[in-house]
Formats: C-alpha cells, structure tokens, sequence
C-alpha cells in the first residue's frame, strides 16, 4: 500500500536528531521505521510514524524543514526468500528504486520502497 | 528643478561650487589646510569644470576632524546630528542646519513624488529612527509631500503589519533587507495576507540590492519597488531616487554634484564607466563635503530619461569598496553572490559568505537557505542544486566556493542593514 513519509532537512551538527526525537515524543507521535540518507554537510531523515500530520505540525512549528513524500510499504512474512517474489516482479515490471529500508518484528517485515513509478509499484506488489 | 536644460543645471552648479569652496576655505581649518597644501586658491575654481582641482575627503578625514572638526556653521545653526553606525571605527558625526534639513526632505520629496506618491498616501516609516538617517530622513521628505506617516521605525513585526493592514498604509519605507523579512513574515502569518494590504509602493535603500530582489518584493509584496539612495557623510537619503521607469537612480545634481573616479588612480573615468561614486555637496551649510569619496562603486548615465527628468541616472551599485572581498587575489561583492542566488527559484534570498584562510588558501563558504518546499527527499537532488549554484557562482566571479544548504531559518536576520559577510582571515 501507498503510505506517507516525513523527509526532514537535518544540517549535520550535534543534537539535531535529539531535538527531532524530542518533538515527537513531546507531540506523541509514535516513529515506526526510519533511515537517514547523507553528505557531509546535511542528513535528510526518512520517517514513518503513526499520525503523518501531528508530526509535520510539531516540526514545522519547531522550524524544521519537514515534507511528506509517498512511498509503497509492502508487507510480507520475515522468513527466507518471502521477498525475493516481489523483487522479482518489480524488476520485470521495469521499475526503479530510488531508495529502501526495512524493518521486521514478530514474524513479519515491513519494506518501505521509493520507486520511479509509485502506481505500477503498487500494483505489482499487491497483484502478487 | 529636475527637469532643468542641462546648460542652466550646469550654470547653477559652477555658481553653487564657487560659492561652497569660498564658504568652506573661509570657515573650516580642514578645508582652509587641504587647499593650500594642494595649492588651490578659491579664486582658481571657477566653474563645476575646474572641480577636478580639488582634493578628495574619505571617511578617514571624517574620523579624524571627529566630532565636528569639519563643520562649517557655527553649533547656534546646528539644529539636528545624526550619526553613523561606527561599526569600524569612531562613528561619523554629521550636523544639520534648518536649511539643510530643507534640502534633505526636499530631496526625499522628490524620490516620493517620483514613485507616485502625494498627500493622499500613507506611508509606513519603518527605517530605524535616531541615528540612523533613514528614519527621521524618510519621515521628514514624506511630510512635506503631506503623506500621512506612521513612524513605525525597525521591529516589532506583528506591529508593523497589523497597522499596515489597519490603517491602509499604502507605501513602506525601509531597508530592502527588512521588507523581504516583513514580506515573508507576512505570507508565513495567520493573521495577515496579502489581500489585506494595499500596499503599492516600496521605499527601499541603505543597502545595495539586485533586481532579483526588487522582483520577489514586487511579487510578495504586491508593489511597485523603488530604490531611494543616500549616505549620511552627504546628507541621508534622497540623495537621489528611481522614476516610475525604474531605469537608474535619478541624482538630484543642484544639491549633490556627482562624479565618478577610478579609485586606484583617483583620476575621472570617462562617462558612463564604472567607478567609485564621489559627491560635492554644493548647498550645504552645515557639514558640507567637497569631493567626498563614497565607496561605492558604480556608473552614471547621461542620457535623458523617458519619464522627462533631465538629472543624471546612477546605476545600480555593484557593491562598496568596503565591501568588496579579495578572496584569492579575486575581487568579489556580495551583491555579485546575492544576484546568483536570486536566479534559484529554490532559494528562498538569506545567504551567508564566510571567508576564512586555512594552511595559506583563502577558504570560501557559502551558506543558503531554500524555500521550505524546495528541501526535497532526495539527497542527489540537493547535491545537484549544490553543484548549479556553485558552478553559476564559478562562471560570475571566476572562483569557487562551497555552497551549503542550511536548515530554514538558521541564517540571522536582521532588522536594519543585513549582514551577509564574516571575514575571519587574519590579515
């Protein structure tokens, strides 16, 4: 299914994420699977949480530099090979990833995908 | 006035300069001591042609006659000071008689009737009062065009906007700095917008600005925006404005004679080429100057203007002598950096140069800060905006610099003339 992603601007300097984490906690968003992606001058920090919108308030009211970006998170058992079909697919379906990353808790794993092509993506994955 | 035959605005001027030369040498030890040291006696200058016989005064003068030492009335016809910053140094005293105070919001006047405005308008002084010229200077010009002026002075955003909004202000007065701060406070609040406003005019000077920058205040502010020039050395501002063509700063000549000279050889440039902006003072009574060299550096354009005026247009100023950055042996003006920048739909105008010298070689930085939406997800996409604006800066002034983004926000802002450069070489 297609979900909501928080990209927030993080300039690469002490305390930065500690601040973001404080918001949250202080706004009770629960975060739920994140990735930071970075240079050596700034981070851009990828982020599912539970309520998308009460996040992009609190950080925006903090004077973060917040965006949301859909992504396809796909959900499959955490055993040997379960993904590998949907790989399959998405390959020959022609699609590009731009970025990944994976979580997985009590059997299950969860793999938030960035493709070129958000609608194909989806449906690859679900029609498997 | 402005629209005088040039012949008699000549006329006048030759009248005016033999009459403020004969005043200074018989009244200022300064001027009386420069004269005879460069061997020019007031009877050798005749006309506004012989001007070039005189010697220059900088800055440095002014300090050194520090408070008053280059006064030219007595202190009983003083009848305001004002001061600059002095950020670099003792500031920079300067006095006014009531008929220089006459001059100067005649001056101001001008600029105002020439962006359209008339007793019928509401004017937002938000130029910081005291001091600073640009405060009392704006107020003063805009009541003797018989404007009704709040003087709101620097600060206290939610204050300024919400009498804009109340009062129907229709023009604002400040520096360009403050106005892009004021416009962006403006979109980001709850309780203002823009169609509360009725704002037409834009009264914008005290530091040098792009016409990138003049674009997005249109834009944001939903206004004409006109430049207003002046320093506190010749008067403040009004020393000169731009006409409804915004084509040049018309420079009212009949009170500030204008040169312009290559500031290594101290020679004229031919007209219409760039150089360092020199006035004379030729109606002031108080602290005249004579040849003041003003450090900024620019271009004077003769031809007569579309709107009819008849006074010479300055050029945008490319930057102050001051100003002007030597990073590995390569002259560099902020204003050079601020106009690339403008060209980035991405950025959102705050920029920060930081010059530093690390194992002999001067380092460059460059810190901006884009519009909240432009922070995309994708970090190549960034690096890629990283590497335009750098290559863009590479092809203008000819080095590189490292250009970083940095979080909204996080660049200061200020309320009177804007900080943009650190210079942490220790030379």
């Amino acid at each position: 299914m297609i979900i909501k992603q928080l990209s927030i601007f993080l300039q690469n300097k002490i305390g930065r994420f500690t601040e973001v984490t404080n918001i949250l906690g202080q706004a009770g968003v629960d975060m739920q699977a994140f990735t930071v992606s970075e240079n050596s001058d700034f981070g851009i920090l990828r982020l599912i949480v539970d309520d998308t919108d009460k996040a992009v308030e609190a950080l925006r009211a903090a004077g973060f530099a917040v965006n949301t970006t859909d992504v396809v998170c796909l959900e499959c058992p955490d055993r040997p090979g379960a993904i590998a079909p949907y790989m399959n697919k998405l390959s020959e379906g022609g699609i590009s990833i731009e970025y990944m990353y994976a979580f997985s808790q009590c059997g299950s794993a969860k793999v938030i995908i960035r493709p070129d092509d958000i609608a194909l993506c989806e449906k690859l994955i679900s029609g498997c | 006035m402005e629209c005088m035959p040039r012949e008699e605005l000549t006329k006048l001027q030759s009248e005016r300069l033999v009459k403020i030369v004969k005043y200074t040498y018989d009244n200022v030890k300064y001027y009386h001591d420069r004269m005879d040291a460069a061997g020019v006696k007031p009877s050798d200058i005749k006309g506004i042609e012989d001007i070039s016989k005189l010697p220059f005064m900088t800055k440095q003068d002014l300090r050194d006659y520090y408070p008053t030492g280059t006064f030219a009335a007595p202190m009983s016809d003083i009848v305001r000071f004002h001061a600059s910053s002095g950020t670099t140094g003792k500031p920079i005293v300067a006095g006014y008689t009531q008929h220089d105070l006459e001059c100067w919001s005649e001056g101001v006047a001008r600029c105002l009737t020439a962006y359209g405005l008339s007793k019928k308008d509401i004017v937002q002084v938000a130029y910081g009062y005291g001091l600073f010229t640009g405060g009392l200077g704006a107020h003063d010009g805009a009541t003797k065009v018989g404007c009704s002026v709040l003087p709101a002075s620097s600060g206290n955003t939610a204050k300024q906007l919400l009498l804009m909004k109340d009062l129907g202000v229709t023009a604002l007065c400040c520096t360009p700095s403050y106005a892009l701060f004021l416009a962006e406070s403006l979109h980001k609040s709850e309780d203002f917008s823009l169609k509360d406003m009725k704002l037409k005019a834009g009264v914008f000077g005290a530091e040098p600005w792009s016409e990138n920058m003049r674009a997005e205040l249109e834009e944001k502010l939903g206004i004409k925006a006109y430049d207003i020039y002046g320093l506190t050395e010749v008067s403040g501002p009004g020393v000169g404005g731009e006409c409804e063509y915004q084509d040049g700063t018309h420079l009212w000549e009949d009170m500030f004679y204008p040169e312009i000279i290559d500031p290594v050889t101290l020679q004229p440039v031919p007209h219409g080429e760039q150089g360092e902006l020199v006035f004379t003072t030729l109606t002031k009574e108080g602290m005249p100057v004579i040849r003041y060299r003003t450090r900024d550096l620019t271009s004077l354009n003769y031809e007569p203007c579309k709107c009819g005026r008849t006074s010479v247009r300055m050029n945008k100023i490319m930057g102050r002598t001051d100003d002007m950055l030597i990073i590995r042996g390569v002259n560099v003006f902020p204003t050079q950096i601020e106009s690339v920048i403008m060209e980035f739909a991405e950025c959102n105008g705050q920029y920060f140069i930081t010059v530093d010298r690390v194992d002999n070689t001067d380092t460059f930085q460059l810190d901006i800060e884009l519009r909240p939406e432009c922070y995309a997800d994708s970090v190549g996409a960034l690096n890629a905006l990283v590497k335009a604006i750098t290559g863009r800066i590479a092809s203008v002034i000819g080095i590189k610099c490292d250009v970083k983004i940095v979080e909204p926000g996080s660049i200061e802002r200020s309320a009177g003339k804007a900080k943009h450069v650190i210079d942490k070489r220790k030379l």
